[in-house]
């Protein structure tokens, strides 16, 4: 039972991290704020969702897992309010960037 | 070990090179960017060193706090044409400038490495005589208890600070509201996130005023959270900023630093010293200079970034 839990967590947390690297390389590589946004919203979300969900084994139960999924849910909230204000600013001043 | 030294390491290095961008990025609104990730890296670098407490007061202050406030100064200066070139800093000042602050840096890293070892401490001491302040976190015991007078002056400063951001308002406008009017539309992100979230982070930074008795935490870094939430809601025009002539807001302002500063003159009728706290009642009188503590941090760093009025005061 440890040890499936244990190759849970691993491909979890890997999986959460090619999203996160998957997301940082839309960053550098795409052309506009937009795209560069999608990118963004990927790793963030999905990224640290597979990295919360590798941890919940490993924390106490259930108060630690709790605030773990807490935390992503706050971060959801507050990263899909930030893209909307920069892709509002982006439309905005025009695709310059 | 070796993975956590290589954390460490790496760590160090990114801390190094986001401080040293923040100097070099040429536009204001990048380098404050740079600022903030550079507070919530130290913050990550306290958190190693195994001071969780100093870990979120960085956070909420070095990346929160201060970042919003430079932000707000970025914004500003954006629409101000760039001084003329015999009002800039000459090379020499610059360079002088630059030679004091990398003397500053070298004297106080030579100091680290010359502290003898091991270097002189009072943590055994301070561990040893917790239970007599009622508290479980030594960071409480020692703000609250043993260096109380430190953290009494730290508040009025706090309130000072306040005042000379308000005396940069123009005459007409003394005691007038902060922050000037914004249109946001009803349907815009922001409104939804300052609707959401206050609920939420009130009740965490209540949290984490009363677990700061005996795990990290305490009125400052609940304070900050409020005043996120405070400033969050006034961004969103959800909560009208106030008129800084408010009987009710000096009143909030006030209340922090004064009721230390009350309790801590009974000490000298019942402790025998200025500060001091009868050993039966020092847990809830903590308690009762934190709750009022929190109340005035939170309105002063709201305030403090709210910056100088701006409308003039309601009639």
């Amino acid at each position: 039972m440890t040890l499936a839990l244990n190759i849970f967590s691993v491909l979890a947390i890997v999986a959460g991290a090619i999203f996160f690297l998957a997301g940082t390389v839309g960053l550098l590589r795409f052309p506009d704020a937009l795209t560069r946004l999608h990118a963004l919203t990927k790793a963030d979300n999905l990224g640290l969702g597979l990295v919360v969900l590798g941890l919940l084994p490993r924390v106490d139960w259930p108060l630690g897992a709790l605030k773990l999924v807490v935390v992503w849910l706050l971060v959801l909230v507050a990263a899909a309010t930030v893209s909307q204000l920069i892709a509002r600013v982006a439309q905005r001043t025009g695709p310059a960037s | 070990m070796t993975v956590l030294w290589a954390f460490d390491a790496i760590l160090a290095a990114t801390v190094l090179a986001v401080a040293a961008w923040t100097i070099v990025a040429r536009d204001t609104f990048a380098a404050v960017v740079g600022f903030v990730a550079y507070g919530l890296l130290l913050a990550l670098v306290w958190v190693r060193l195994a001071a969780p407490d100093v870990a979120m007061t960085e956070a909420a202050i070095g990346g929160g706090v201060t970042g919003v406030l430079l932000l707000g100064a970025a914004a500003r200066l954006r629409g101000m044409a760039p001084p003329p070139a015999d009002e800039r800093p000459g090379a020499a000042l610059r360079l002088g400038a630059g030679v004091l602050c990398t003397a500053i840096a070298a004297a106080l890293a030579a100091t680290m490495f010359l502290l003898p070892d091991p270097a002189p401490t009072l943590a055994p001491e301070a561990a040893a005589n917790l239970p007599a302040t009622g508290v479980g976190n030594p960071i409480t015991g020692v703000l609250m208890a043993y260096r109380a007078l430190d953290t009494l002056l730290e508040k009025v400063v706090l309130v000072l600070a306040l005042i000379g951001v308000w005396s940069l308002a123009p005459d007409p406008l003394w005691g007038g509201i902060p922050w000037p009017q914004h249109r946001v539309r009803a349907d815009d992100a922001l409104v939804f996130l300052a609707r959401l979230l206050p609920p939420v982070g009130i009740v965490i930074g209540v949290y984490l005023l009363w677990a700061g008795a005996d795990e990290p935490g305490g009125a400052f870094q609940g304070g900050a959270l409020l005043a996120a939430m405070w400033l969050l809601a006034m961004m969103a025009g959800v909560a009208a900023a106030p008129a800084v002539s408010s009987r009710r807001l000096r009143l909030a302002l006030v209340a922090g630093p004064a009721v230390f500063l009350a309790i801590g003159l009974a000490g000298w009728a019942l402790a025998d010293a200025f500060l001091a706290y009868p050993e039966a009642w020092a847990k809830p009188l903590i308690i009762v200079i934190e709750v009022a503590l929190l109340l005035s941090i939170a309105v002063t760093l709201g305030l403090l970034v709210a910056g100088p009025p701006e409308r003039s005061p309601p009639r």
